[in-house]
């Protein structure tokens, strides 16, 4: 198993960043390589530009923590959680954090490495840039 | 007016599988009359000894700590400069046919181009240039790839899964259940990454980038200038070519290498002097990169298996001569043989037996250093073909590729042209890096290559302290078993080097970011 994590400060409000981050059927948006998914309930299939699609169960998109996990459930995985957190550092500015473990764990260092552009995504989103 | 450029490139080839280099195993007539006729160097280095900082230097021109791409799983920022690109703004149509590998192939999200371009269906897409003008992705009009294998992203994966499906699991799979690169072994021996693979020959990629190449020249008219980079996958391994063409040598046929050592204590005590990292790979007591499989312990390699895996790798360098000699006919065809400047070389090395080992890691020896490289200039040049013996490096490709365009070196490039004979050449660029971090073990080693001496310093890491080193004398010990890090009577030899190495270090030059780790391949 493996972990990794990446963050982002944001010069944002925590609730900004939260409305992207927390939008599930949005992702596409800013996940570099995601080209569109769909959300039934707490299920949302994304589908990647290598042309596969694959399966994740939201297991909490929490409002009050500002705090979203998911876990893919493709069977290429033996585990996956991914968890992003947004927390506020002052009322202008945030700090957005992704975190990811997987196994097998050469899996983590791959989403980990797309979690790392998400963030710049959700910054620049988040910043208006 | 420039001339045309065919770039072919190999992946993972030793300088002695060529029959011009010495090769007592494969046949190359193709490569070795480009030899003949131009100029081949006996002693060219890489700037890293893997794939694609190795790769990112030859687009570039720059070291790895300058481009950025500084181990596998960096991909090279999309922004980096690109000879490519200069080519490109020069006029020139260019293309790289088979494989690219400046960005991670373990990439499940497609978020990379050389991964989703042939999903997309496109040839290229636009991105942003180093100097903030917008083009062709890394300046190539056209791409259509290739790697090791049948699955995957590539347009040739693509092309096998889809036209020819039945034939996908005859090839090795590359990577275990656990995602790692696999140590399961085939063939007569149990070799690793070996299997008996029936697919047709004109099925397999060797084959499928000559065609490819030959499509794309067919394309382009007579007086147009283009730059076509034809990159094939192999020897790489796994060792799986065509079983078709497997009578070509018979392992049992096949002497063990010269830098095999039979007796298991001798190994032990030459690996011993090295750093000590070697050993430990050796005893299966640390796996320090991803390049070579996790579960293969070396110490448990056979003689036979040796045998096994360069036989098997003497045919995949035939078929790639076979092609060579195909897109060259092709050449004459279209009345351009005297028009074509033809570069032949590799990204680095295999051990392939040498001390025990294969595969590839931290070990800047020559089986994985000394490379193949033949550049035979277009023959109305009237060039005087020329062995050079002074050490030169990878890093002078995108010079010599701007040269032969009748351009100036590119201010990126760190490196001239490469030399036409001994007389131009210097052995200033000859430097080997190395940095690896992956899952909590780093490495960071560089080496400095001249004609006699080989030096490496070792700088801190998870296995190393900062003061290792390895002097090997290349004349008196050209198998580079005894070090002489520590000898006294090379003690200014050694200091020279050093200097030379921090001179490096501390070169002047505008560095980009190293690029984050993001996959493990």
């Amino acid at each position: 198993m493996a972990t990794i994590r990446y963050e982002e400060r944001i010069q944002a409000p925590a609730d900004a960043v939260w409305a992207i981050v927390s939008k599930a059927d949005s992702i596409h948006e800013w996940f570099p390589g995601i080209t569109s998914c769909t959300v039934e309930g707490n299920h949302r299939t994304i589908h990647v530009a290598t042309g596969i699609s694959m399966p994740e169960r939201i297991i909490a998109n929490d409002r009050l923590q500002r705090r979203f996990a998911y876990q893919i459930e493709s069977p290429l995985f033996q585990m996956h959680l991914g968890t992003i957190d947004v927390i506020e550092l002052s009322p202008t500015e945030c700090l957005c954090v992704y975190s990811t473990t997987a196994v097998p764990d050469v899996f983590a260092l791959t989403i980990a490495g797309g979690s790392r552009g998400a963030l710049t995504e959700i910054r620049r989103l988040a910043e208006g840039n | 007016m420039g001339r045309k450029i065919l770039f072919i490139t190999t992946d993972q080839q030793r300088f002695d599988t060529l029959t011009c280099n010495g090769s007592l195993i494969s046949r190359t007539p193709h490569i070795d009359a480009l030899a003949r006729d131009g100029v081949r160097y006996t002693r060219a280095a890489p700037s890293s000894v893997v794939c694609m900082p190795s790769r990112a230097s030859m687009l570039t021109g720059q070291f790895p700590t300058t481009h950025g791409a500084w181990m596998n799983g960096v991909a090279l920022a999309v922004t980096a400069p690109s000879v490519a690109e200069t080519l490109h703004d020069a006029g020139y149509e260019t293309a790289l046919i088979g494989k690219a590998h400046f960005e991670p192939y373990f990439d499940i999200f497609g978020r990379f181009a050389e991964n989703s371009l042939a999903q997309l269906g496109i040839p290229t897409v636009e991105q942003p240039w180093y100097d903030g003008r917008r083009g062709p992705h890394r300046g190539f009009d056209h791409m259509e790839l290739a790697t090791h294998g049948a699955v995957g992203t590539t347009h040739y994966a693509r092309f096998m899964m889809t036209e020819h499906f039945d034939q996908v699991g005859h090839f090795y799979n590359v990577l275990d259940a656990d995602f790692q690169v696999n140590a399961a072994g085939g063939g007569d021996t149990g070799a690793p990454q070996v299997k008996v693979n029936p697919v047709p020959r004109e099925l397999y990629h060797t084959d499928w980038v000559a065609d490819r190449t030959v499509s794309w020249l067919s394309q382009r008219a007579d007086d147009s200038e283009w730059f076509c980079w034809m990159s094939f996958p192999d020897p790489h391994h796994p060792w799986d070519p065509p079983e078709s063409e497997m009578h070509r040598v018979d392992w049992r046929d096949v002497d063990l290498p010269a830098g095999y050592i039979a007796d298991p204590e001798e190994r032990e005590r030459v690996l011993a002097q090295k750093a000590p990292h070697w050993g430990a790979w050796y005893r299966g007591e640390l796996v320090s990169n991803y390049e070579a499989p996790a579960k293969f312990v070396p110490a448990h390699l056979t003689a036979d298996q040796i045998r096994e895996v360069n036989a098997r790798n003497a045919v995949e360098v035939e078929l790639i001569d076979d092609a060579v000699g195909r897109v060259m006919a092709y050449l004459a065809s279209r009345g351009w043989a005297d028009d074509v400047d033809v570069v032949f070389t590799t990204d680095h090395g295999e051990l392939q037996g040498d001390f025990g080992l294969l595969f590839k890691g931290p070990y800047h020896v020559d089986g994985l250093m000394r490379l193949p490289l033949i550049w035979r200039p277009a023959p109305r040049e009237q060039v005087t073909p020329a062995v050079v013996t002074t050490p030169v490096s990878l890093t002078q490709l995108a010079a010599t590729f701007t040269h032969i365009a009748g351009l100036p070196q590119p201010a990126y490039a760190e490196a001239p042209s490469l030399p036409r004979d001994d007389a131009a050449a210097t052995s200033d660029q000859t430097i080997t890096e190395w940095d690896s971090a992956l899952f909590g073990i780093d490495v960071h080693l560089r080496t400095v290559v001249t004609d006699r001496y080989h030096l490496t310093r070792y700088q801190p890491g998870a296995v190393h302290d900062g003061s290792e080193g390895e002097l090997y004398d290349v004349h008196n010990d050209p198998l580079q078993r005894e070090n002489r890090y520590a000898d006294p009577a090379l003690r200014a030899i050694r200091d020279e080097l050093e200097d030379r190495l921090i001179a490096h270090e501390t070169r002047d030059v505008e560095r980009a970011t190293p690029g984050p780790l993001v996959a493990p391949v």
